[in-house]
């Protein structure tokens, strides 16, 4: 579904990522762990088509597309989401208005009418009690005020409104709370289908327990340097990633 | 001949049509007077600074046009708020529509300044009321001069206006150029309430200068809410001088929608008379082009307990023009009072420019008055977050450019106005966003 191939990115002309390799499978869940500053985020935003980071090599083939050259957009009519790590307010748009325009110009793209209110209605109601959201939520105006775990629900929200191929969660947990922890990945939890694929991008192992991925991947100085089965993740939890870096060295 | 001269030859044959023996012909020979000493305002006097007439003098106006001209409702609907049941007071060229229009003198009036101006029952309410409270500027004196059409709305005390009141003032484009002075004059007696929709409205591409005044008393508890809509073709000016006076604990709202236009200039006053009164002025400028509004404004605090609340939010684009000059004068004697201003802006091209200039003058050592003034660009982490979502970029922009200009829209009271001004608004912005705006 994706692959990701020798990719590296630049940011003000400063290389962030160095040569990412990955694949991503329709059905699997991939984790990519690593500490700050590692490059997490940036791959993140590079694979949704931010504009800011400059893709110096590489290619990015989503769904047997090399889609590099595509805007941020039409990454996201191909099924491209991306939960951000810091969503951002919008005042003066509901969330119920802001899904309607993402909804329908998703729609517009695959060349389908609006979608009737009605259904629209009945769609936002049955995803909205999937993330235990409440109904004065929707008419707010967009992260406007959320608390932090608001603003994550907020986006997986977003995400089982837009039914992506490929979900990227970016620090889906921080500013989370142990209940709206359960309620944001149960909700991921039910999203999965084995013809999607999440990809969880994250500090700390915690979301792991509750998300469980396939493989976890470490990133370290814009490069994947390590990858494995869910246990690596446990053993970064507890040792940290200074063992990598010596096993590094040691190479 | 240049515009003043024109204009001063034009109030000789002006005085043939009219009572020269009346008190109200002295009032406008005075004004006459005055213009022709002071003549059109220049870019030398702070307040026009960055307004310039020039472009807009230079065109020899028709002053009095030829005939009544009938236009078809069919044609003309779509300025109208049809939705609704409303009053409505409409002029051709300036002269009286009686077939578009639906005035009333059932409890309240709503009818024509020409009949206020010359009917002898009228006369203690014009002497009481008429050219009180416009500053006699050039362009207020020039009006005053040639005053004998509009709208006249007089709400007396105790009543519910049943309806809102619509004031349209078209131009045929029948004359090449015209040149068009309305007067309105509302008074809205004690714990009275009247809403009034005003627009201008140009029906072709040929130039029409509006020099426009209107006086607004709110009597004590009295609430007047008063919307403008100003989205005229790109060869019409005007000059929009709204005055309002506020006796105790009245509560008067002035909206200006400017959405179009050559050049618009607002001139806004409100002047509290009494305590706790609350006045608020809030408009919403979407322009481009060379397209340029103009908005001036002054709360004069001149009692104790009072409130003002200003709010006006502009988009600009391509080569427009954007002016703001908001002036709060807190006397000594208006302590408590709560003064807020804010004007915020957004230039969506580097050609375009925004004056903004907040004036607080405070004499008053116990107020809480505040002032803010924004001036930037689209936030491109919220465009980027939209386009993630699948949002394009133009739609993005546009719905960023909708909730910017929102909070205005929510404090408009007639819900088929707010319907319409948001239907202006995404027209303006050429999008459909998928939810009714």
């Amino acid at each position: 579904m994706l692959k990701i191939n020798n990719l590296h990115a630049s940011v003000e002309d400063k290389e962030i990522l160095k040569g990412i390799n990955l694949e991503v499978k329709a059905g699997e869940v991939h984790a990519i762990m690593g500490p700050n500053g590692s490059g997490k985020s940036t791959l993140a935003s590079v694979i949704a088509g931010k504009e800011e980071y400059e893709q110096t090599e590489g290619e990015i083939i989503f769904d047997n597309e090399e889609i590099s050259e595509l805007e941020a957009e039409e990454r996201a009519h191909k099924g491209l989401f991306l939960s951000f790590q810091y969503p951002v307010e919008i005042p003066g748009v509901s969330v119920t208005n802001f899904m309607k325009t993402a909804i329908n110009e998703n729609r517009k793209a695959k060349g389908l009418e609006d979608m009737p209110a009605k259904d629209m209605l009945k769609m936002i109601r049955e995803k909205s009690e999937l993330l235990d959201m409440d109904r004065k939520f929707l008419s707010r105006s967009l992260n406007e005020g959320f608390s932090g775990g608001e603003k994550k629900r907020n986006e997986i929200f977003q995400m089982a409104m837009l039914e992506p191929k490929l979900a990227i969660l970016d620090e889906t947990d921080s500013g989370l709370d142990i209940d709206a922890l359960r309620i944001v990945s149960n909700g991921v939890n039910k999203l999965k289908t084995k013809d999607n694929a999440v990809l969880v991008i994250t500090h700390y192992q915690r979301l792991l327990d509750y998300i469980v991925p396939d493989y976890v991947h470490v990133l370290l100085n814009g490069k994947i340097v390590k990858s494995g089965g869910k246990e690596l993740a446990h053993k970064l939890e507890e040792h940290g990633y200074d063992w990598i870096k010596e096993e590094l060295k040691a190479v | 001949m240049e515009l003043k001269d024109k204009l001063i030859s034009s109030f000789f044959a002006f005085e043939e049509n009219v009572d020269v023996n009346s008190d109200i012909h002295n009032i406008r020979s005075a004004a006459m007077k005055n213009f022709e000493s002071l003549g059109f305002p220049s870019k030398k006097e702070e307040d026009w600074k960055y307004t310039s007439l020039n472009s807009v003098l230079k065109e020899d106006y028709s002053i009095f046009p030829k005939k009544e001209d009938a236009i078809d409702y069919k044609d003309v609907k779509k300025y109208f708020i049809h939705d609704i049941d409303t009053y409505t007071v409409v002029f051709i060229d300036g002269i009286y529509s009686s077939h578009l229009s639906n005035t009333t003198h059932d409890k309240i009036d709503v009818c024509l300044m020409s009949s206020a101006l010359t009917k002898d029952k009228y006369k203690p309410i014009i002497d009481n009321y008429f050219n009180k409270i416009a500053p006699a500027t050039s362009l207020n004196s020039l009006n005053t001069a040639f005053s004998k059409e509009g709208a006249f709305i007089n709400i007396p005390k105790n009543t519910l206006a049943d309806k809102p009141i619509q004031i349209l003032n078209f131009s045929t484009g029948n004359e090449s150029a015209l040149m068009l002075q309305p007067r309105n004059l509302v008074i809205v007696g004690e714990n009275s309430h009247v809403q009034i929709i005003e627009r201008h409205q140009s029906l072709t591409e040929n130039s029409v200068f509006t020099n426009s005044v209107t006086e607004i008393y709110a009597e004590k508890r009295a609430m007047v809410d008063y919307y403008k809509i100003q989205n005229d073709h790109s060869s019409a000016s005007l000059i929009d001088s709204t005055y309002v006076d506020q006796k105790g604990e009245s509560n008067c709202s002035v909206h200006t929608f400017s959405f179009g236009g050559k050049i618009t200039r607002n001139n806004l006053q409100f002047f509290q008379n009494g305590e706790r009164i609350d006045s608020t002025m809030k408009g919403v400028t979407i322009i481009e082009d060379k397209q340029h509004v103009d908005h001036n404004t002054l709360v004069h605090h001149i009692e104790p307990n009072c409130e003002s609340h200003q709010d006006y939010k502009g988009i600009f684009d391509d080569k427009a023009v954007g002016v703001f000059n908001g002036k709060v004068l807190v006397e000594k004697e208006a302590q408590k009072t709560n003064a807020f201003q804010s004007n915020n802006n957004i230039l969506i091209s580097d050609k375009a420019t925004i004056n903004s200039k907040p004036q607080l003058e405070i004499f008053a050592d116990d107020v809480k008055c505040s002032h803010g003034c924004t001036i930037g660009q689209l936030d491109e982490d919220a465009l980027f977050y939209m386009k993630s979502r699948g949002i394009p970029a133009k739609e993005a922009r546009a719905l960023l450019m909708y909730a910017f200009a929102n909070n205005v829209l929510e404090s408009v009271k007639i819900p088929e106005l707010q319907k319409r001004i948001n239907k202006l608004i995404a027209n303006k912005l050429n999008v459909n966003l998928g939810f009714d705006l």
